[in-house]
């Protein structure tokens, strides 16, 4: 596994406008030596803004960015320890495959020798060591990621920021390109920082992530604590599916339709209108005595590994959800009762 | 096909009163006949006085200098141009004030320019032709290798940057080789339309520095001769080596 040490980037306050337009609104996050680190959130909540302020391409209104000591912002981006991968992979059109990799170091004014050596070297670690004679045009898009990831890791940076590296790939390769990254993350040692709005590409691959919406970052987690105890209903939301009953918040959960549906309460304590998380695989039939819920199922689907059920509840807008593994337990039409382990489940401020 | 059909006959006609002239300026460039109006059997007569025709000589030499000159100056300017409104700028204004010497009619231009080179008390000669030349060079270099910038993605840039070049070698390594077939197509441009540009040069010329332009409306001053056709034929040739070559370049580097 990967040793996670100190902090290696520590952004403090930096905010950003366009006109109007608040991209990033004092946001502070601290990133760790050697993580993989994702920076999650729907178009516009100011990642990619926050990336480029990272690389030198944007100059932020307020705030500091130390690396180590250095103060980041002072240096310009051909001076920055950090290397940017674009999302169109921007490789030079005009260059060879080993061209574009030697590019970084050659103006380094590193020894010939030592360029030819350690572009040999990164090129054999993408697997493109036949191809480094090719023009970017005559490669698939998965190969001109690749020279992408290579050209950007053979300076070894401190840091190697990630704009939306899988984007442009299509489905299969994707899967097969997280694995890949991880594994090169893990292997070259480098603090990886990795834009992404695609909600399951960062649980897959990240050690931690920030979610960020309109400009705040409204969370900072690891991807389990950040799916099984969010820190608000935004991020209840945008990290995978879930069941939300509103009511005011009472002791031990919430009053929903005249009883009390169990939940805790992470951090500060909630009062007034407030929402409980309920996840659908933590979603349960039971007997009618241990019901926390009843209600009448409208939906069965069976995808093979998991089925999921839904099921209306009087007083909710929207479907009940429940996951579980194998067929589904119930059948379309019938009265079921609902619960879940009150440990599972959260109380939200509304 | 049928509904075109008769479509093809204004296309025809408007090509025959192109070319028919042009064709028959070439042929008439090889009469053996002193009057440009008979024809007397076929010779190379002609481009043999034209080749000893000191005047037009003269006249040839001085254009391909400002030619030459107006067309190096105008591709670095031009090409600033087109870098600094494309990547700096979002001023309209400005825009508009770098392609107007391209538009603004050429008697205008060529007497604003004879006002203010007498104005600063500027000798006339090949040098202030060549300097009139690159005021509206510079503007089709620089609408030409905009229209390219546009196309090419601007993290090319930001990537060589990230890479450790600073501006000046991102500028030359990133930059200049992906406009080149913009560069390159510009510099003909200009070239060709200095070689025959005829109005700007009357009056930014000296007395004693005629391009080969002036000179031959001097010649047909006195009645066309057959010469003129010949010297007309060897200027259409060049450019259209010019145009054809600008074209092809600029479809080769657009396939890659």
């Amino acid at each position: 596994m990967t040793t996670q040490g100190d902090v290696l980037v520590s952004i403090q306050r930096i905010a950003r406008r366009f006109g109007d337009v608040v991209a990033l609104d004092d946001v502070s996050i601290d990133i760790r030596d050697n993580e993989f680190f994702a920076l999650l959130g729907p178009s516009g909540c100011g990642k990619t803004t926050l990336l480029r302020v990272l690389a030198g391409f944007e100059e932020p209104d307020a705030g500091q960015v130390l690396l180590g000591d250095t103060d980041l912002l002072a240096l310009p981006p051909h001076r920055r320890p950090v290397n940017l991968m674009f999302q169109s992979y921007a490789l030079f059109p005009h260059m060879s495959v080993e061209r574009n990799v030697a590019y970084g170091l050659e103006r380094e004014g590193t020894a010939k020798a030592e360029v030819r050596t350690r572009v040999g070297e990164v090129l054999e670690t993408v697997g493109l060591s036949e191809l480094a004679k090719r023009r970017p045009s005559q490669l698939s898009g998965g190969q001109r990621q690749r020279v992408a990831l290579a050209r950007a890791i053979v300076k070894r940076p401190r840091l190697l920021l990630l704009d939306e590296p899988l984007s442009a790939l299509d489905r299969k390769v994707r899967a097969e390109m997280q694995l890949e990254l991880k594994r090169l993350q893990h292997d070259v040692g480098i603090t990886f920082v990795v834009v992404t709005h695609d909600q399951e590409e960062a649980m897959s691959m990240a050690d931690r992530i920030a979610v960020m919406h309109e400009g705040t970052v409204q969370q900072v987690d690891s991807p389990v604590d950040l799916y099984q105890r969010p820190s608000n209903l935004f991020v209840a939301q945008f990290i995978g599916t879930s069941n939300l009953f509103a009511g005011d918040a009472v002791t031990g959960g919430i009053r929903f339709a005249g009883r009390t549906l169990p939940g805790v309460v992470v951090g500060e304590p909630i009062s007034g209108a407030s929402r409980l998380l309920v996840r659908p695989e933590d979603t349960v039939l039971v007997e009618p005595r241990d019901a926390l819920l009843s209600g009448r199922v409208i939906e069965t689907q069976f995808f093979g590994g998991v089925s999921t059920v839904a099921i209306t509840v009087a007083g909710h807008d929207v479907p009940v959800l429940l996951t579980r593994q194998g067929a589904p337990s119930a059948v379309r039409d019938a009265e079921v009762h609902l619960s879940w382990d009150p440990a599972k489940a959260v109380v939200l401020s509304a | 096909m049928t509904r075109i059909g008769w479509l093809r006959l204004p296309l025809t006609l408007t090509y025959v009163f192109l070319y028919v002239p042009v064709v028959v300026l070439v042929i008439m460039s090889f009469n053996a006949s002193k009057s440009p109006f008979s024809w007397g059997g076929v010779s190379t007569h002609w481009y043999a006085v034209l080749a000893g025709d000191q005047n037009v000589l003269k006249g040839l030499g001085n254009t391909l200098v400002v030619a030459a000159g107006a067309t190096v100056l105008s591709v670095a300017l031009g090409t600033l141009i087109a870098v600094g409104l494309q990547r700096h700028s979002n001023s309209s204004f400005l825009d508009s004030f770098a392609l107007a010497p391209a538009i603004v009619p050429d008697i205008v231009l060529g007497i604003g320019l004879l006002v203010f080179l007498s104005l600063i008390s500027v000798t006339l000669g090949l040098h202030s032709v060549l300097l009139a030349h690159v005021v509206f060079g510079m503007a089709f270099v620089a609408a030409v290798v905009r229209a390219r910038l546009s196309q090419t993605d601007p993290s090319l840039e930001e990537a060589s940057r990230d890479l450790g070049a600073g501006q000046v070698a991102t500028f030359f390594r990133i930059t200049v080789p992906s406009i080149m077939p913009a560069i390159i197509a510009g510099a003909l441009l200009v070239f060709t339309l200095s070689l025959d540009e005829f109005v700007i040069a009357f009056f930014t010329d000296g007395p004693s520095t005629p391009t080969l332009p002036i000179v031959i409306y001097s010649m047909v001053r006195f009645g066309v001769t057959p010469e003129i056709n010949a010297l007309a034929s060897l200027l259409m040739l060049v450019s259209f080596t010019a145009v054809l070559a600008a074209q092809r370049l600029t479809r080769l580097t657009d396939s890659v």
